[in-house]
């Protein structure tokens, strides 16, 4: 598998895909994509770079054990749910704000929190089993 | 003193719980004299009734409650009328009497604070189930009765008879329990009345249902394993292996009587029927024989005390059958005789057994003079149980007679029964009381001396209310019997109780008949004794002997029905439960008349054509595969071919999901198959295979003919069009699939995710775990470094 | 049209039982994957198929002018596909510690759970 031309090309191929993960997560609301399918592309993207240049590239290319990637998103899903608790809704009644940035109107609401949370779930926990089999092929 | 409100009742029925709760620490301050103190508790709870009685003497009956389970209807509430009164008052009394009692008897015992916390809870617990008004509230605390006596029967629980004397005591009563609850729902489901008040005003509303025999049988079930009615005698003598305290109050006085206050409550409206009146004396007069009969046989003073607790409750059950008045009457008074008497009696023989160090009568005699209050109020108890004047078993008698004989000439059968019952009761009572503090002084085990206040504080007490009771009979009446009767038989009934009768009648000449009897029985007991014994082992099977049978039946079926359906093996796991979906699916269809009608030639294009084709050709060759590469590409292509089926049909954000997982999916794969040395081709025999194929091919027709049947109904778009419409207008988003994910069912995602995230750090678990040879490896070779280095050390 | 596909997922789900009835771990495995994707299909087909109309609704409009494809089988295989590739990825590891450990792919050999010849349950109280 680790082919001269894989392993060059593998770098700059997982690093446009886990670009256009987060473009497919961002847009998810309005157009095709999400959360499910951007931390699929994202983990496949980590799954490429790990087959080319070795688990421990991707290690130090996340910082972050793919296993804590996937706990801090459960627990950015799960808080996203709270905001609604102050307003007197029931948990994860979802909730807009409508930003100002550089003179672009910036819509934030918590189900984009959410889904940013499952595509750090989906991303931390695939990643975690794919790191861990490419690793044992290697011991 | 008058009624005061709802709340003194629930506190009532509450503060036994509380005492249990405390009831571990007092000991552990106060050791035995703990009792004191907690004493007090019953002792409170007799007073709040007793203040009662008045009221409820003059008719007057009230119903507290609180919701409870409101969405079921079932709410937390109390009856309290001349029935559940008297009930609560023994409970009270005897168990004021019972917690001194336990505190002597149980000194220095290192858990007397949980036996008294057993207690505390059984009373409450029995509390709650005579003041019982909604069926759910007295099933419960019917129940609960039953796992405390299954705590306090098996308090010595080191002892394999202890233990197996609780379970089965546990079983029959808690399976009568069950019978009692259907029987119960049933009520409710029939008449729509959840609570006793109301359904006791209903009259005639069980008895004209068609379902009426069914209910019966059902309550009764619960009756008579409680009561310890034949058949289901056979775990009340058993449970005298429980210290006497438990004896005397839980398997005499109150718990047993369960049974007999539940037909008594529900007489008003189940009784008085042709099935009623055929089935309880027929059981309750054989109980009172067969109980008679093999208190008889023993020699053990807490048995044969035992065995006549069966017959005096097969007695009670069999007047309360006749339903009639007068017989009725006689029931309330010896169950109120009885109660006091027994109780007695129990503790009389728990403190001679305590105090000589035996309960077995051969081995005891003579202890008149080491013991003389015992001896006193054991002769009282006996006087009473023996139903001779001035004691309240005598008037019981004289009535139940009367009831009997009085009713019409034709019940010569009840009455020998009785008679000759209460002949062998006699007998007992003699044996018991008299036996071991007469006659020469007979060397018994221990030391015997008179015991402490506490222990007989209990038998002088109740064995004096039973000579109080009969002495001041009009009272005894008008306060205690006449409401009771009243409650009976559910209209108001005035008893006029006299310790004199009143006239020379049938009762009295066959109350002398019995004395009589009884003196002739007493004098050959010996010869009695033999004789039974003889018989019963001559008969050598009994229900307490099946009762081991089915036990051990039920184990070793279990362990067998085990071995046959959870044999380990996985694939006949798999054919089994495929083999169920498959007539699951298929035998509906057929029944029902359901398959789905001719299937037109669908009008597909023929790129679709083709995908379908890739899709099955995929499927093919992962069932023909031969080696591991083609298994992982055909699987490869079969998950594709749904991707772009995905695709075609307006689910672009499906089929790039399904992409993605495809292709992680043939990557994991190939990453773990290329290091196994699996064989992927099939090596099934022949027969399981075309077992297994027809089985397949069973499910996915089935599956296939519900889902063209589905189809082919109209499709109801409800849900659909709700997320069509708001997903814009108040989710903000045009994604519906993923303003359903994130928003709509944020919550579910939420799950799913969890989901996801655990099954993460499951593969990550089992790949982390080294195999076992690894391990040792590992620690061996570790372990040669740590000398290795030590060497090092030692060297330099 | 969805009869066709009724008939392609029973096929799906033949296929399917028939692997996962095997006594070798591999092919219960390739079963279990078919298996996910018959179950997906089915419950995609039973919400009706509709060619090439993404559950989308246009940037200009608050309601969709025209029928689209019903948006809820979706929602709810999507979040299945990535769990059953969970489960699956799970699955296929147990399988591969399971053969390290025990030595062995036939699910008839592994017996350590209940082992054969089990004793009767002890009698008595």
């Amino acid at each position: 598998m680790r082919t001269v031309i894989f392993r060059t090309i593998a770098p700059y191929l997982a690093a446009l895909m886990v670009l256009f993960s987060i473009f497919v997560l961002l847009r998810g609301h309005n157009e095709p994509g999400g959360g499910f399918i951007g931390g699929l592309i994202a983990a496949s993207a980590f799954a490429i770079y790990g087959i080319g240049c070795g688990v421990a590239a991707v290690r130090r290319a996340i910082t972050f054990h793919p296993m804590s990637i996937a706990a801090a998103g459960l627990f950015l899903g799960g808080v996203s749910g709270l905001p609604s608790l102050f307003t007197g809704q029931p948990f994860m009644t979802s909730q807009w704000w409508y930003v100002h940035m550089l003179g672009v109107e910036v819509p934030l609401s918590t189900p984009l929190f959410f889904d940013i949370g499952v595509y750090l779930v989906v991303v931390g926990a695939i990643t975690s089993i794919a790191l861990g089999l490419e690793e044992r092929e290697s011991d | 003193m008058s009624i005061t409100g709802p709340e003194a009742t629930f506190a009532a029925v509450l503060a036994p719980f509380a005492a249990a709760a405390i009831a571990p620490f007092a000991t552990r301050l106060l050791g035995a004299n703990a009792a004191w103190p907690l004493a007090l508790v019953p002792a409170a709870i007799f007073l709040f009734f007793a203040g009662l009685v008045p009221e409820v003497a003059g008719g007057a009956s009230f119903a507290p409650a609180v919701d409870w389970v409101p969405a079921y209807g079932v709410s937390f509430s109390f009856y309290v009328d001349g029935l559940s009164t008297l009930f609560a008052l023994l409970i009270s009394g005897i168990g004021t009497f019972i917690i001194l009692y336990a505190g002597g008897y149980l000194k220095g015992h290192p858990h007397q604070g949980r036996f008294l916390s057993f207690l505390f809870l059984f009373m409450g617990a029995m509390l709650g189930l005579v003041l019982g008004n909604d069926l759910i509230t007295l099933f419960i605390f019917w129940e609960l009765t039953s796992i405390t006596s299954f705590l306090l029967i098996g308090f010595d629980h080191l002892r394999a008879a202890s233990r197996r004397a609780a379970l089965q005591a546990l079983v029959v009563t808690g399976g009568g329990g069950l019978l009692l609850l259907a029987g119960f729902l049933m009520i409710i489901a029939l008449t729509g009345v959840t609570d006793m008040a109301t359904l006791l005003a209903g009259g005639d509303i069980l008895r004209e249902q068609a379902l009426y025999p069914l209910v019966l049988l059902l309550v009764l079930g619960g009756a008579f394993t409680k009561s310890a009615q034949f058949p289901f005698h056979f775990w009340l003598p058993n449970a005298m292996e429980a210290p006497t305290p438990v004896s005397a109050f839980l398997h005499s006085a109150t718990m047993v009587k369960a049974g007999v206050y539940l037909l008594m409550r529900m007489h008003p409206v189940l009784g008085d029927t042709a099935l009623w009146t055929t089935i309880l004396p027929i059981f309750g007069g054989i109980t009172l024989l067969v109980g008679t009969l093999l208190a008889v046989r023993q020699t053990d003073l807490k048995l044969m005390l035992a065995y006549t607790t069966v017959a005096s409750l097969g007695l009670l059950v069999m007047l309360t059958g006749t339903s009639w008045d007068k017989a009725i009457e006689g029931a309330v008074l010896y169950l109120l005789a009885h109660s006091l008497f027994k109780g007695a009696l129990f503790m009389v023989a728990g403190t001679i057994d305590h105090e000589a160090g035996t309960r077995d009568v051969t081995r005891l005699g003579g202890l008149r003079g080491a013991m003389p209050i015992t001896f006193a109020a054991a002769c009282l108890a006996a006087l009473s149980m023996s139903g001779l004047p001035p004691f309240v078993g005598f008037i019981a008698k004289e009535y139940l007679y009367d009831g009997i004989w009085g009713a019409s000439g034709a019940h010569l059968t009840i009455t020998a029964v009785a008679v000759i019952g209460n002949a062998l009761m006699l007998v007992i009572a003699a044996a018991v009381a008299l036996k071991p503090f007469l006659g020469p002084k007979v060397e018994t085990p221990k030391h015997a001396h008179e015991g402490p206040v506490l222990l007989y504080a209990g038998p002088v007490a109740l064995s004096l209310a039973g000579l109080a009771a009969a002495v001041m009979a009009h009272a005894t009446g008008v306060y205690f019997i006449s409401p009771v009767v009243s409650s009976v038989l559910g209209t108001a009934t005035v008893v006029d109780v006299h310790l004199v009768p009143g006239y020379i009648g049938a009762a009295l000449i066959l109350s002398l008949i019995t004395v009589a009897l009884g003196i002739v029985l007493y004098l050959k007991l010996d010869v009695l004794r033999a004789q039974m014994q003889r018989l019963l082992a001559a008969i050598g099977w009994g229900p307490d002997k099946g009762f081991d049978q089915v036990i051990a039946g039920l184990v070793s079926f279990s362990g067998s029905f085990t071995r046959l359906v959870q044999g380990g093996r996985l694939d006949v796991y798999m054919t089994l439960t495929f083999l169920v979906t498959a007539l699951a699916l298929l035998v509906p269809l057929t029944l029902t008349g359901n398959w789905p009608s001719a299937v037109p030639m669908p009008d597909l294009r023929f790129y679709e054509w083709g995908i379908l084709a890739i899709a099955v050709s995929g499927l093919i060759a992962v069932l023909i595969a031969k080696t591991r590469l083609t298994a992982i590409v055909s699987l490869g292509i079969q998950g594709f071919a749904v991707a772009v089926i995905f695709m075609l049909f307006g689910a672009p954000d499906l089929s790039f999901t399904q992409f993605m997982v495809e292709t992680l999916s043939v990557v994991i794969l190939a990453l773990v198959m290329t290091r196994l040395n699996l064989r992927p081709r099939d090596h099934r025999p022949l027969v399981p295979r075309v077992v297994q194929g027809t089985i397949a091919l069973g499910v996915g027709v089935g599956l296939a003919a519900l889902l063209m049947r589905v189809t082919e109904l109209p499709f109801d778009r409800s849900l659909s069009d709700f997320f069509e419409t708001y997903s814009r207008t108040i989710a903000h988003g045009r994604n519906i699939v993923n303003v359903i994910l994130v928003d709509f069912r944020g919550f579910d995602t939420f799950g799913e995710i969890a989901v996801v995230m655990l099954a993460g750090l499951c593969v990550l678990a089992l790949i982390r775990v080294r195999p076992k040879h690894a391990r040792e490896e590992a620690f061996d070779r570790a372990a040669g470094d740590e000398a290795l280095q030590k060497s090092g050390e030692a060297r330099l | 049209m969805e009869p066709a596909f009724a008939i392609l997922i029973g096929l799906f789900f033949s296929v399917a039982v028939y692997l996962l009835m095997s006594r070798q771990l591999v092919r219960v495995l390739l079963g279990v994957a078919i298996f996910g994707n018959a179950v997906n299909l089915l419950i995609f087909t039973s919400g009706r198929l509709l060619r090439e109309v993404p559950p989308v609704i246009p940037a200009a409009l608050q309601v969709p002018d025209v029928t689209i494809a019903n948006p809820l089988p979706q929602a709810l295989i999507l979040t299945a596909i990535v769990i059953s590739f969970s489960f699956f990825a799970f699955l296929l590891v147990l399988a591969y510690r399971a053969y390290q450990e025990l030595g062995t792919d036939n699910v008839v050999e592994m017996r350590v759970a209940e082992p054969t010849g089990e004793t009767a349950p002890p009698q008595g109280y």
